[in-house]
């Protein structure tokens, strides 16, 4: 199984592209979509896989996203590995299918690319679409990058399917972003992937005709309960899951991964906490900032369902501030949905930073270096020994006022 | 990778054909998402107690042409060496459909409210 890191081919490609090439190394049994900016471009390549005979995927257009979910759980439930891919809108629309998915256990695997919600109108990048979904019962992971896009993507089909998990998991990358931004790809050799993610066997699969069953069957008051409290322990046992999964992908890839990515974090007082591509511009700026000896760092969250919270309390809870970035908004008036999470898995530690949310780059909004040095210098200030009290908890950066 | 324990017994109560899963079966020991992993087992749902109206059969009026018996969508009309017996109730939702596709000249089944059944022997629905 062992594959030689130098095997690996470099390739240069948009995010969407290495999807849809992990998707095509992956070789799926159904996929069912709908097109969608900024994803449509992920299942209009691995169309032409299918038309090219490249994959022995059942290919189903349908007619909507609420369809394309209906379509991928049932190919699911039926044994299939089945996947699907949206956007946005898209995501929104598929609602209710999301819980039906995750409630039956079907381990369907998604990218996800990230793009801001109607009204009003708006093709650009935010996270407000994966994260109305954060309570969908769904993993969810999130990538900075083409190569992270693509490495998630494979490693979500074991992690899903792992039998301690069987849940649906979601990728995402950042819409245009990444999705239309072309950079160098390592890409496993075909067989290396087919190899880690292996031959696929559900559990109860409704075409085992000897063994006829019932999925999604109705629960009352007498058994709702008790199958809702399976799905959370499997969401708890799916953190021991990705570990794994993350050591034996890196024994074949040589990229390493995580819960999250600590970066300049040894020795740092004060850090941003951040969510896909906008850590590769922050990383730009705490390097900037360490050269002129600040001491700032960096943490890029991977996995955000489940949520990290102890791992991250333990990281973060020495800090003298922190500042956490959200590319989407509760409307709560109580911040952005990765400021309430870092938050609360902080309460019980000891020791707690000061702790401010960002909101930034909603529909696309561009994040520069610059607005990224304000945020740390802000966050700098409030650790200080002089800082008197928080100031505003939720701000908004590079808003026009 | 190993699997949980948990997970292990989730499995073996999956592998099983007929699993007999007790009323206060605690959520370790319950098939993974609801699923029922036998066929069947609507046998053991009396949904009859979900009807409003009932079907009353008029043996004298009945041609055994058999519409009721087809038409059913559950199984509630009995039939036995081609003449229907009669109506089980146990799981009749009174649906009427039997009453819609009886024809209209021969009229044998009419539908009822069941409160004018309230005061007879309690019909057994499990």
């Amino acid at each position: 199984m062992a594959v030689a890191v130098e095997t690996q081919k470099t390739a240069a490609l948009t995010g969407n592209e290495a999807a849809a090439q992990a998707m095509r190394q992956i070789n799926p049994d159904v996929v069912a979509a709908y097109p969608i900016t900024p994803q449509t471009e992920i299942v209009q390549l691995f169309s032409t896989f299918v038309s090219d005979g490249l994959v022995k995927t059942e290919f189903v257009a349908v007619e909507s996203e609420h369809s394309a979910m209906s379509a991928t759980v049932g190919a699911a439930a039926a044994g299939a590995r089945a996947m699907t891919a949206t956007s946005s809108q898209g995501l929104a629309l598929m609602w209710e299918m999301l819980y039906i998915a995750a409630g039956m256990r079907v381990p369907v695997v998604m990218p996800m690319v990230n793009r801001a919600l109607s009204s009003p109108i708006n093709i650009h990048c935010d996270h407000s679409d994966s994260m109305g979904a954060r309570d969908s019962g769904w993993l969810q992971i999130y990538s900075e990058n083409a190569q992270e896009m693509y490495d998630n993507l494979i490693q979500a089909v074991r992690i899903a399917e792992h039998p301690d998990v069987l849940l649906p998991v979601m990728v995402t990358m950042d819409g245009f972003i990444i999705s239309h931004g072309m950079e160098n790809v390592e890409l496993l050799p075909d067989r290396a992937v087919q190899d880690f993610v292996g031959e696929y066997h559900f559990p109860y699969p409704l075409l085992d005709v000897e063994h006829p069953k019932t999925l999604g069957p109705l629960a009352l008051q007498d058994f709702y309960f008790e199958f809702k409290r399976q799905q959370a322990e499997a969401v708890h046992r799916a953190k021991n899951v990705i570990l794994a999964v993350a050591e034996e992908y890196a024994r074949i890839s040589g990229r390493r991964y995580g819960f999250f990515e600590a970066y300049q974090m040894d020795d740092a007082e004060y850090a941003v906490v951040v969510l896909g591509s906008t850590a590769g511009t922050a990383k730009y700026v705490i390097d900037q900032l360490r050269q002129a000896g600040e001491k700032c760092g960096l943490v890029k969250i991977r996995v955000f369902r489940p949520f990290p919270g102890p791992e991250l309390s333990e990281l973060l809870s020495g800090l003298k501030a922190l500042g956490i970035l959200d590319r989407a908004d509760t409307f709560s008036t109580q911040g952005g949905p990765l400021y309430l999470e870092v938050k609360a898995a902080l309460y019980h530690a000891l020791k707690r930073p000061k702790c401010i949310n960002y909101i930034y780059g909603l529909g696309g909004r561009d994040i520069d270096p610059e607005l990224i040095r304000q945020a740390l210098m802000e966050i700098k200030d409030l650790g200080s020994e002089q800082a008197d009290g928080v100031g505003p908890i939720v701000r908004y950066l590079g808003v026009r006022e | 990778m190993t699997l949980s324990s948990q997970t292990k017994n989730l499995l073996k109560v999956h592998q099983q054909v007929n699993v007999n899963i007790e009323p206060n079966a605690g959520w370790r020991d319950l098939p993974i998402g609801g699923v029922i992993p036998q066929a069947g087992t609507a046998t053991q749902f009396a949904t009859g107690d979900w009807r409003t109206i009932r079907p009353v059969w008029s043996k004298e009026k009945c041609i055994n042409c058999h519409r009721c018996w087809l038409y059913c969508p559950d199984m509630s009309w009995i039939s036995e060496n081609g003449q229907i017996q009669g109506v089980d109730l146990t799981y009749c939702k009174g649906c009427g459909i039997c009453a819609n596709v009886c024809p209209a000249k021969v009229h044998a089944i009419e539908m009822h409210p069941e409160d004018n059944f309230k005061d007879d022997e309690v019909v057994k629905e499990g």
